[in-house]
Protein backbone atom coordinates (compact mmCIF):
# COMPACT_ATOMS: atom_id res chain seq x y z
CA UNK A 1 0.00 0.00 0.00
CA UNK A 2 1.59 3.17 -1.21
CA UNK A 3 -0.34 5.25 1.29
CA UNK A 4 1.01 3.65 4.44
CA UNK A 5 4.76 3.76 4.57
CA UNK A 6 6.76 2.95 7.64
CA UNK A 7 9.46 5.52 8.15
CA UNK A 8 12.95 4.74 9.34
CA UNK A 9 11.95 5.44 12.94
CA UNK A 10 9.42 2.63 12.70
CA UNK A 11 6.53 5.01 13.13
CA UNK A 12 3.76 4.69 10.50
CA UNK A 13 3.21 7.81 8.45
CA UNK A 14 -0.11 8.32 6.71
CA UNK A 15 -0.55 9.73 3.22
CA UNK A 16 2.85 10.65 1.86
CA UNK A 17 1.35 11.50 -1.51
CA UNK A 18 1.77 15.22 -1.02
CA UNK A 19 -1.39 17.30 -1.40
CA UNK A 20 -4.48 15.50 -0.09
CA UNK A 21 -7.17 15.19 -2.76
CA UNK A 22 -10.23 17.22 -1.78
CA UNK A 23 -8.49 18.11 1.47
CA UNK A 24 -9.60 14.87 3.09
CA UNK A 25 -7.22 12.19 4.28
CA UNK A 26 -6.87 8.87 2.47
CA UNK A 27 -8.80 6.92 5.10
CA UNK A 28 -11.66 9.39 5.28
CA UNK A 29 -12.06 9.47 1.49
CA UNK A 30 -12.12 5.71 1.32
CA UNK A 31 -14.75 5.63 4.09
CA UNK A 32 -16.86 8.07 2.07
CA UNK A 33 -16.53 5.90 -1.03
CA UNK A 34 -17.52 2.83 0.94
CA UNK A 35 -20.52 4.68 2.37
CA UNK A 36 -21.61 5.69 -1.14
CA UNK A 37 -21.53 2.05 -2.24
CA UNK A 38 -23.42 1.08 0.91
CA UNK A 39 -25.97 3.77 0.05
CA UNK A 40 -26.55 1.96 -3.23
CA UNK A 41 -27.17 -1.32 -1.41
CA UNK A 42 -29.69 0.22 0.97
CA UNK A 43 -31.27 2.16 -1.89
CA UNK A 44 -31.75 -1.16 -3.68
CA UNK A 45 -33.75 -2.41 -0.70
CA UNK A 46 -35.79 0.79 -0.35
CA UNK A 47 -36.44 0.91 -4.11
CA UNK A 48 -37.72 -2.67 -3.96
CA UNK A 49 -39.94 -1.66 -1.05
CA UNK A 50 -41.42 1.22 -3.07
CA UNK A 51 -42.00 -0.94 -6.12
CA UNK A 52 -43.62 -3.82 -4.23
CA UNK A 53 -45.59 -1.54 -1.90
CA UNK A 54 -47.28 0.21 -4.84
CA UNK A 55 -47.95 -2.97 -6.78
CA UNK A 56 -50.26 -4.08 -3.94
CA UNK A 57 -53.64 -2.54 -3.13
CA UNK A 58 -53.70 0.04 -0.35
CA UNK A 59 -56.17 -0.13 2.55
CA UNK A 60 -59.12 2.05 1.55
CA UNK A 61 -61.32 2.26 4.65
CA UNK A 62 -61.17 4.28 7.89
CA UNK A 63 -58.04 3.87 10.00
CA UNK A 64 -60.14 3.02 13.06
CA UNK A 65 -61.79 0.06 11.31
CA UNK A 66 -58.51 -1.40 10.08
CA UNK A 67 -58.08 -5.17 10.40
CA UNK A 68 -55.15 -7.27 9.24
CA UNK A 69 -55.61 -8.97 5.89
CA UNK A 70 -53.31 -10.48 3.30
CA UNK A 71 -55.33 -8.77 0.55
CA UNK A 72 -54.03 -5.21 1.08
CA UNK A 73 -50.91 -3.49 2.41
CA UNK A 74 -51.15 -2.87 6.18
CA UNK A 75 -51.00 0.49 7.95
CA UNK A 76 -47.62 0.30 9.73
CA UNK A 77 -48.79 2.00 12.95
CA UNK A 78 -51.27 -0.88 13.40
CA UNK A 79 -48.53 -3.47 12.97
CA UNK A 80 -45.92 -1.90 15.23
CA UNK A 81 -48.00 -1.10 18.29
CA UNK A 82 -46.48 -3.23 21.03
CA UNK A 83 -44.07 -2.24 23.79
CA UNK A 84 -42.16 -4.67 26.06
CA UNK A 85 -43.72 -5.33 29.50
CA UNK A 86 -47.00 -3.73 28.38
CA UNK A 87 -48.68 -6.76 26.91
CA UNK A 88 -51.93 -6.11 25.09
CA UNK A 89 -51.72 -2.32 25.39
CA UNK A 90 -52.15 -0.55 22.06
CA UNK A 91 -49.25 1.92 21.78
CA UNK A 92 -48.67 2.61 18.08
CA UNK A 93 -45.09 3.44 17.06
CA UNK A 94 -44.04 4.16 20.66
CA UNK A 95 -41.36 1.49 20.80
CA UNK A 96 -39.90 2.36 17.40
CA UNK A 97 -39.87 5.99 18.57
CA UNK A 98 -37.77 4.99 21.57
CA UNK A 99 -35.41 3.07 19.25
CA UNK A 100 -35.07 6.11 16.98
CA UNK A 101 -34.26 8.31 19.97
CA UNK A 102 -31.60 5.85 21.20
CA UNK A 103 -29.89 5.79 17.80
CA UNK A 104 -29.95 9.58 17.35
CA UNK A 105 -28.55 10.02 20.85
CA UNK A 106 -25.76 7.51 20.22
CA UNK A 107 -24.91 9.50 17.09
CA UNK A 108 -24.57 12.62 19.26
CA UNK A 109 -22.24 10.89 21.72
CA UNK A 110 -20.21 9.58 18.76
CA UNK A 111 -19.69 13.05 17.31
CA UNK A 112 -18.77 14.28 20.80
CA UNK A 113 -16.12 11.53 20.94
CA UNK A 114 -14.78 12.70 17.56
CA UNK A 115 -14.69 16.28 18.85
CA UNK A 116 -12.82 15.20 21.98
CA UNK A 117 -10.38 13.31 19.72
CA UNK A 118 -9.51 16.54 17.92
CA UNK A 119 -8.39 17.92 21.28
CA UNK A 120 -6.48 14.69 22.11
CA UNK A 121 -8.74 14.45 25.16
CA UNK A 122 -8.48 10.70 25.81
CA UNK A 123 -10.74 10.61 28.87
CA UNK A 124 -13.65 12.20 27.05
CA UNK A 125 -13.15 10.02 23.94
CA UNK A 126 -13.42 6.98 26.22
CA UNK A 127 -16.49 8.31 28.00
CA UNK A 128 -18.41 9.18 24.84
CA UNK A 129 -17.42 5.97 23.06
CA UNK A 130 -18.82 4.01 26.00
CA UNK A 131 -22.13 5.90 25.74
CA UNK A 132 -22.17 5.20 21.99
CA UNK A 133 -21.54 1.51 22.62
CA UNK A 134 -24.33 1.43 25.17
CA UNK A 135 -26.71 3.07 22.69
CA UNK A 136 -25.78 0.63 19.93
CA UNK A 137 -26.19 -2.44 22.11
CA UNK A 138 -29.51 -1.18 23.50
CA UNK A 139 -30.76 -0.59 19.97
CA UNK A 140 -29.82 -4.14 18.97
CA UNK A 141 -31.64 -5.48 22.03
CA UNK A 142 -34.75 -3.50 21.12
CA UNK A 143 -34.60 -4.81 17.58
CA UNK A 144 -34.30 -8.39 18.82
CA UNK A 145 -37.44 -7.88 20.89
CA UNK A 146 -39.28 -6.31 17.97
CA UNK A 147 -38.35 -9.17 15.65
CA UNK A 148 -39.44 -11.70 18.23
CA UNK A 149 -42.81 -9.97 18.63
CA UNK A 150 -43.24 -9.68 14.87
CA UNK A 151 -42.47 -13.37 14.38
CA UNK A 152 -44.72 -14.62 17.19
CA UNK A 153 -47.62 -12.33 16.35
CA UNK A 154 -50.66 -11.16 18.29
CA UNK A 155 -52.69 -13.30 20.68
CA UNK A 156 -55.64 -13.76 18.33
CA UNK A 157 -53.66 -14.02 15.11
CA UNK A 158 -55.57 -13.03 12.00
CA UNK A 159 -57.64 -14.74 9.35
CA UNK A 160 -56.12 -14.77 5.89
CA UNK A 161 -57.87 -15.73 2.64
CA UNK A 162 -56.12 -17.68 -0.08
CA UNK A 163 -57.23 -18.87 -3.51
CA UNK A 164 -56.16 -22.50 -3.73
CA UNK A 165 -57.28 -24.58 -6.73
CA UNK A 166 -60.07 -22.10 -7.47
CA UNK A 167 -61.44 -22.23 -3.93
CA UNK A 168 -61.19 -19.60 -1.22
CA UNK A 169 -59.58 -21.06 1.86
CA UNK A 170 -59.66 -19.17 5.16
CA UNK A 171 -57.30 -19.92 7.99
CA UNK A 172 -55.85 -18.24 11.05
CA UNK A 173 -52.18 -17.27 10.98
CA UNK A 174 -50.08 -16.23 13.96
CA UNK A 175 -47.12 -13.94 13.41
CA UNK A 176 -44.94 -13.74 10.35
CA UNK A 177 -42.18 -15.60 8.59
CA UNK A 178 -40.76 -15.42 5.08
CA UNK A 179 -43.66 -17.59 3.87
CA UNK A 180 -46.61 -16.50 6.02
CA UNK A 181 -47.75 -13.19 7.37
CA UNK A 182 -50.62 -12.32 9.68
CA UNK A 183 -50.20 -8.56 9.19
CA UNK A 184 -50.54 -8.29 5.43
CA UNK A 185 -49.20 -9.64 2.14
CA UNK A 186 -46.17 -11.95 2.52
CA UNK A 187 -43.72 -9.49 0.85
CA UNK A 188 -44.46 -7.01 3.68
CA UNK A 189 -42.89 -9.41 6.18
CA UNK A 190 -40.07 -10.31 3.79
CA UNK A 191 -39.17 -6.65 3.33
CA UNK A 192 -39.38 -6.07 7.08
CA UNK A 193 -36.90 -8.88 7.73
CA UNK A 194 -34.54 -7.87 4.92
CA UNK A 195 -34.48 -4.12 5.51
CA UNK A 196 -34.39 -4.00 9.32
CA UNK A 197 -32.15 -7.09 9.33
CA UNK A 198 -29.62 -5.54 6.98
CA UNK A 199 -29.68 -2.34 9.00
CA UNK A 200 -29.31 -4.31 12.24
CA UNK A 201 -26.27 -6.08 10.79
CA UNK A 202 -24.78 -2.66 10.13
CA UNK A 203 -25.48 -1.59 13.71
CA UNK A 204 -23.78 -4.77 14.91
CA UNK A 205 -20.68 -4.09 12.76
CA UNK A 206 -20.70 -0.53 14.10
CA UNK A 207 -20.75 -1.79 17.68
CA UNK A 208 -17.77 -4.08 16.93
CA UNK A 209 -15.83 -1.21 15.32
CA UNK A 210 -16.70 1.10 18.19
CA UNK A 211 -15.48 -1.48 20.66
CA UNK A 212 -12.19 -1.82 18.77
CA UNK A 213 -11.52 1.92 18.77
CA UNK A 214 -12.61 2.15 22.42
CA UNK A 215 -10.06 -0.56 23.26
CA UNK A 216 -7.32 1.22 21.32
CA UNK A 217 -8.20 4.54 22.91
CA UNK A 218 -8.18 3.06 26.41
CA UNK A 219 -4.80 1.41 25.85
CA UNK A 220 -3.33 4.70 24.61
CA UNK A 221 -2.79 3.57 21.02
CA UNK A 222 -4.06 6.80 19.43
CA UNK A 223 -2.13 8.97 21.88
CA UNK A 224 1.03 7.18 20.76
CA UNK A 225 0.06 7.58 17.11
CA UNK A 226 -0.61 11.25 17.73
CA UNK A 227 -3.98 11.28 16.00
CA UNK A 228 -7.54 10.20 16.78
CA UNK A 229 -8.52 10.11 13.12
CA UNK A 230 -9.69 6.51 13.36
CA UNK A 231 -12.44 7.64 15.74
CA UNK A 232 -13.52 10.08 13.04
CA UNK A 233 -13.63 7.37 10.35
CA UNK A 234 -15.66 4.95 12.50
CA UNK A 235 -17.80 7.96 13.41
CA UNK A 236 -18.63 8.49 9.73
CA UNK A 237 -19.79 4.88 9.54
CA UNK A 238 -21.86 5.17 12.72
CA UNK A 239 -23.62 8.33 11.51
CA UNK A 240 -24.36 6.59 8.24
CA UNK A 241 -26.08 3.79 10.15
CA UNK A 242 -28.14 6.43 11.96
CA UNK A 243 -28.93 8.09 8.63
CA UNK A 244 -30.18 4.82 7.14
CA UNK A 245 -32.45 4.36 10.16
CA UNK A 246 -33.96 7.81 9.58
CA UNK A 247 -34.97 6.63 6.10
CA UNK A 248 -36.15 3.19 7.26
CA UNK A 249 -38.20 4.89 9.99
CA UNK A 250 -39.94 7.18 7.51
CA UNK A 251 -40.55 4.72 4.69
CA UNK A 252 -41.29 1.60 6.69
CA UNK A 253 -42.99 2.89 9.82
CA UNK A 254 -44.54 6.27 8.98
CA UNK A 255 -45.62 6.35 5.32
CA UNK B 1 2.10 15.09 12.07
CA UNK B 2 1.03 17.88 9.78
CA UNK B 3 0.56 15.38 6.96
CA UNK B 4 -2.05 13.20 8.62
CA UNK B 5 -4.77 15.57 9.74
CA UNK B 6 -5.96 18.97 8.80
CA UNK B 7 -7.75 19.70 12.08
CA UNK B 8 -6.53 22.36 14.43
CA UNK B 9 -7.82 22.73 17.93
CA UNK B 10 -9.87 25.93 17.96
CA UNK B 11 -8.91 28.66 20.40
CA UNK B 12 -12.06 28.10 22.48
CA UNK B 13 -11.16 24.42 23.01
CA UNK B 14 -14.00 23.24 20.76
CA UNK B 15 -16.81 24.83 22.78
CA UNK B 16 -18.43 26.33 19.67
CA UNK B 17 -18.38 22.98 17.93
CA UNK B 18 -19.94 21.21 20.92
CA UNK B 19 -22.68 23.82 20.94
CA UNK B 20 -23.36 23.11 17.26
CA UNK B 21 -23.52 19.35 17.98
CA UNK B 22 -26.16 19.83 20.68
CA UNK B 23 -28.08 22.23 18.46
CA UNK B 24 -28.16 19.57 15.74
CA UNK B 25 -29.38 17.04 18.31
CA UNK B 26 -32.31 19.25 19.29
CA UNK B 27 -33.22 19.85 15.64
CA UNK B 28 -33.30 16.09 15.01
CA UNK B 29 -35.27 15.41 18.18
CA UNK B 30 -37.86 18.10 17.50
CA UNK B 31 -38.30 16.98 13.88
CA UNK B 32 -38.83 13.38 14.99
CA UNK B 33 -41.35 14.50 17.62
CA UNK B 34 -43.17 16.53 14.96
CA UNK B 35 -43.28 13.46 12.73
CA UNK B 36 -45.07 11.58 15.51
CA UNK B 37 -47.52 14.42 15.98
CA UNK B 38 -48.31 14.41 12.25
CA UNK B 39 -48.58 10.60 12.18
CA UNK B 40 -51.45 10.72 14.68
CA UNK B 41 -53.24 13.92 13.74
CA UNK B 42 -53.20 14.03 9.95
CA UNK B 43 -55.20 11.96 7.49
CA UNK B 44 -53.35 9.44 5.35
CA UNK B 45 -52.68 10.84 1.91
CA UNK B 46 -50.24 12.35 -0.55
CA UNK B 47 -49.80 15.57 1.44
CA UNK B 48 -48.81 13.62 4.55
CA UNK B 49 -46.31 11.51 2.61
CA UNK B 50 -44.82 14.67 1.06
CA UNK B 51 -44.39 16.26 4.50
CA UNK B 52 -42.72 13.10 5.86
CA UNK B 53 -40.33 12.89 2.90
CA UNK B 54 -39.39 16.57 3.23
CA UNK B 55 -38.78 16.21 6.99
CA UNK B 56 -36.63 13.14 6.32
CA UNK B 57 -34.52 15.10 3.83
CA UNK B 58 -34.05 17.91 6.37
CA UNK B 59 -32.97 15.37 9.00
CA UNK B 60 -30.58 13.75 6.49
CA UNK B 61 -29.15 17.22 5.73
CA UNK B 62 -28.34 17.78 9.42
CA UNK B 63 -26.88 14.30 9.98
CA UNK B 64 -24.71 14.34 6.85
CA UNK B 65 -23.89 18.05 7.02
CA UNK B 66 -23.07 18.45 10.72
CA UNK B 67 -22.47 14.99 12.23
CA UNK B 68 -20.60 13.69 9.18
CA UNK B 69 -19.08 17.13 8.69
CA UNK B 70 -19.78 17.13 4.95
CA UNK B 71 -21.09 20.72 5.00
CA UNK B 72 -17.62 21.88 6.02
CA UNK B 73 -15.71 19.91 3.39
CA UNK B 74 -14.73 21.43 0.05
CA UNK B 75 -17.28 21.72 -2.75
CA UNK B 76 -15.83 18.98 -4.97
CA UNK B 77 -16.22 16.39 -2.21
CA UNK B 78 -19.77 17.56 -1.42
CA UNK B 79 -20.87 17.18 -5.05
CA UNK B 80 -19.03 13.89 -5.38
CA UNK B 81 -21.19 12.48 -2.58
CA UNK B 82 -24.45 14.19 -3.54
CA UNK B 83 -24.69 13.44 -7.26
CA UNK B 84 -24.92 9.64 -6.99
CA UNK B 85 -27.61 10.13 -4.32
CA UNK B 86 -29.63 12.41 -6.61
CA UNK B 87 -29.59 9.68 -9.26
CA UNK B 88 -30.76 7.16 -6.65
CA UNK B 89 -33.67 9.45 -5.72
CA UNK B 90 -34.67 9.41 -9.37
CA UNK B 91 -34.58 5.60 -9.36
CA UNK B 92 -36.84 5.47 -6.28
CA UNK B 93 -39.43 7.77 -7.89
CA UNK B 94 -39.26 5.86 -11.20
CA UNK B 95 -39.81 2.47 -9.62
CA UNK B 96 -42.62 3.64 -7.33
CA UNK B 97 -44.44 4.85 -10.45
CA UNK B 98 -43.60 1.54 -12.11
CA UNK B 99 -45.09 -0.29 -9.11
CA UNK B 100 -48.32 1.62 -9.64
CA UNK B 101 -48.42 0.44 -13.26
CA UNK B 102 -47.82 -3.16 -12.22
CA UNK B 103 -50.78 -2.84 -9.86
CA UNK B 104 -53.05 -1.35 -12.53
CA UNK B 105 -52.02 -3.47 -15.51
CA UNK B 106 -51.70 -6.88 -13.98
CA UNK B 107 -54.10 -6.19 -11.13
CA UNK B 108 -53.61 -9.58 -9.59
CA UNK B 109 -56.38 -8.77 -7.15
CA UNK B 110 -59.14 -7.85 -9.61
CA UNK B 111 -60.76 -11.28 -9.41
CA UNK B 112 -61.35 -10.81 -5.69
CA UNK B 113 -64.38 -8.59 -5.91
Amino acid sequence: MASTITSTSGEPKLWLGGVEPMKASYGKLMMWFFLISDTFTFSGLLVSYGLIRYSFPAYKGEVADFAFSNLYWPIPEKVFAAVPFLHGVYLPLVFVGIMTFILIFSSVTMVLAVEAGHRMDRKNVEKYLLWTLLGGITFLGCQAWEWSHFIHGTDQGSVIRELINGEWIERTVFGASLKENQYGPVPFADLFFFITGFHGTHVFSGVVLNYLIFYRTATGFYDKRGSYEMVEKVGLYWHFVDLVWVFVFTFFYLV
Amino acid sequence: MANSHSHHVPSDGGAAQRKLIWKTFWVLLILTALEFLIAFTMHHGTLRITIFVLMTIVKAFYIVGEFMHLRHEIKTLIWLILWPVVLVLWLIVALIVEGGFIFEELNIFKFLK
